[in-house]
């Protein structure tokens, strides 16, 4: 009986270990990280606006990401009469459950032993109570890659989840049964559609420099070159915009445009479902802003200045800073790669709260001349020139 | 006793016909979307077992991602009335069953007997496993099946043009007949 169930235990705790624990860290860290975006945003927008911000719950009003989350847990739970219900019900997971599942391929940095705590679980024996052929800690790895599977696709698979995202959005339109919700639904539809190709065509050039599809391999590729922003400067504005509009914020917002169509595709929504789609809309702009730092600022790399004796224009004339210089480069390099990551990320965030609390909505022939007759010909032009240069540099 | 990739294997094929089956006998069309879509799902599901991840993410891009939506998109805006929807089975069916068992006939003939089931070509699993799916189409596609490439977006080409001039109003003062 043992031999038979022993392959099998130690099958289910390699798929946990390796698989289940990583996804499971990764999806919690990313709605707890979703629910406090909207805190950020409440208290950035308000300082733009020369207000306080949420200031009454805890500390600054650190815990109101919690109490909003209590009060939309308690909150009643209406479906319209009119509505089909299934759809209705099911449209908040297709939402949500694409934005999840992105994360499974971001990178976040290098293998790291969590400072020594992985070899410790490794040798872990439960103080000798657990039988070594029941042991599952020996299975623990080394080091922890900090990507929940290098996918070799892993580019497109993003653009594959985030291209589900319209479903979500599409069937809450046309399951609420109502006027404003369809409209919002359509107007995602098209949007999401129009800016889902210029994102692509952006990205190619990246692609086309790094040679990979996996996100870790074009981190590598940047640690052995430059940050590809100074190669992409196009792709990475055509990227980060056509992100915009495909996670549905302002001022690309049209689908939830509240002075024209209430709340959009979720006007019917309230409670627990309601919040979904919030999560999803914040969790989607994560995972738009991981790609950024990852595909153009270098994912985990810290940030490196050129040493000037060794830039051929300015050389002799600051050749006596090199040993500053130097002395910068390593302090940046000190400051460990999840933390380089997290705030690249955490700057591309704050740039989509700025951006909402600067410029009006477009309005809907804008957003459709802007996706088809401008980034879609900029996108090309990027791809043909990057493919030139390519070329001529062998 | 199975292993894990037939299991898989196994998997994918119960839940593909089973919302195959879905898929044709909803009356209403957007649930025939969504069960469609797991068909989609799990087709990729098969790729990603042969090794093929490259056309997995493009099943799912192009058609969960692109086609499927644009359906839906159309769908609603039709909004189909409830009793327009019919009998449960169309009056012409044995007509359909006909062309329909035709159709999988030949295509168990063609796979039975075929050279195609045996010959191998330039690129088996283990090549692909060893360059990546996406290495291997791209050659493939760029060379030996280029002038075929050409075609097909020659053809995409002429479907775009067409839709241009089945949908663009032309006014007279672009020198076209009004309301055509």
């Amino acid at each position: 009986m043992t031999e038979l169930i022993q392959p099998i235990f130690q099958t289910a705790a390699w798929v946990a270990i390796h698989a289940f624990v990583p996804a499971f860290i990764v999806m919690n860290a990313v709605l707890i990280a979703g629910a406090f975006l909207t805190y950020v945003e409440r208290k950035v927008i308000g300082h733009i606006q020369l207000r306080p911000g949420p200031n009454r719950v805890g500390p600054l009003g650190l815990l109101q990401p919690l109490a909003d989350g209590i009060k939309l847990l308690t909150k009643e739970d209406i479906i319209p009469a009119q509505a089909d219900r299934f759809v209705f019900v099911i449209a908040p997971f297709f939402s949500l459950v694409p934005v999840i599942m992105a994360y499974a391929v971001i990178p976040w940095g290098e293998p790291t032993t969590i400072m020594g705590l992985l070899p410790w679980l490794r040798a872990f024996d439960g103080w000798g109570y657990i039988p070594p052929a029941w042991n599952p800690f020996p299975l623990v790895p080394e080091k922890a890659t900090l990507v929940v599977s290098n996918l070799n696709i892993g580019v497109l698979y993003i653009l594959a989840m985030s291209g589900l995202s319209a479903y979500g959005i599409i069937l809450a339109g046309w399951g609420s049964n109502s006027k404003y919700a369809l409209l919002g639904g359509l107007r995602s539809a098209a949007q999401v559609i129009s800016y889902e190709i210029a994102m692509g065509l952006a990205i190619v050039g990246t692609l086309m420099l790094a040679g990979s599809l996996s996100l870790v391999d074009i981190v590598r590729a940047q640690e052995s070159s430059f940050w590809y922003i100074l190669a992409q400067p196009l792709g990475f504005l055509i990227f980060f915009i056509s992100g915009i509009a495909e996670t549905n914020r302002a001022p690309f917002d049209l689908p939830e445009a509240e002075s024209e169509i209430v709340a959009g595709f979720h006007t019917e929504y309230s409670g627990m479902r309601f919040a979904f789609f919030f999560m999803a809309e914040y969790g989607a702009m994560v995972i738009i802003s991981a790609m950024a730092s990852i595909l153009y600022l270098g994912g985990w790399l810290p940030l490196q200045l050129p040493i000037p004796s060794s830039v051929p224009a300015i050389g002799s004339a600051l050749a006596g800073a090199d040993g500053a210089v130097r002395a910068v480069n390593g302090a940046l390099m000190a400051i460990p790669p999840i933390v380089w990551m997290l705030s690249k990320i955490g700057f591309f965030l704050f740039v989509y709260i700025w951006l909402r609390a600067t410029f009006p909505r477009l309005r809907y022939d804008q957003l459709m001349h802007l996706g088809w007759k401008v980034m879609l010909p900029l996108g090309l032009a990027n791809i043909f020139v990057t493919g030139l240069v390519i070329l001529v540099k062998g | 006793m199975v292993n894990l990739d037939q299991a898989f294997f196994l998997y994918f094929a119960a839940m593909i016909v089973v919302f195959s089956i879905v898929t044709i006998t909803r009356k209403n069309p957007v649930y025939a979307v969504m069960a469609l879509l797991v068909v989609f799902f799990h087709v990729a599901g098969l790729y990603v077992l042969l090794n093929a991840e490259f056309i997995a993410a493009l099943q799912v891009v192009v058609y969960a991602g692109a086609i499927l939506v644009l359906y839906l998109f159309v769908l609603m805006l039709l909004s189909v009335p409830r009793e327009a929807l019919g009998a449960a089975v169309h009056r012409r069916w044995p007509v359909y069953a006909l062309v329909g068992g035709a159709a999988a006939v030949e295509i168990a003939l063609l796979l039975a007997r075929s050279k195609f089931a045996q010959r191998p070509g330039p690129y088996p699993p283990d090549v692909v496993r060893e360059v990546g799916s996406t290495q291997a189409i791209g050659t493939v596609l760029f060379t030996e099946f280029l002038y075929p490439f050409e075609v097909i977006s020659l053809v995409l080409l002429v479907a775009m043009i067409g839709a241009i001039v089945l949908t663009k109003k032309w006014t007279p003062a672009q020198g076209g007949e009004e309301g055509r």
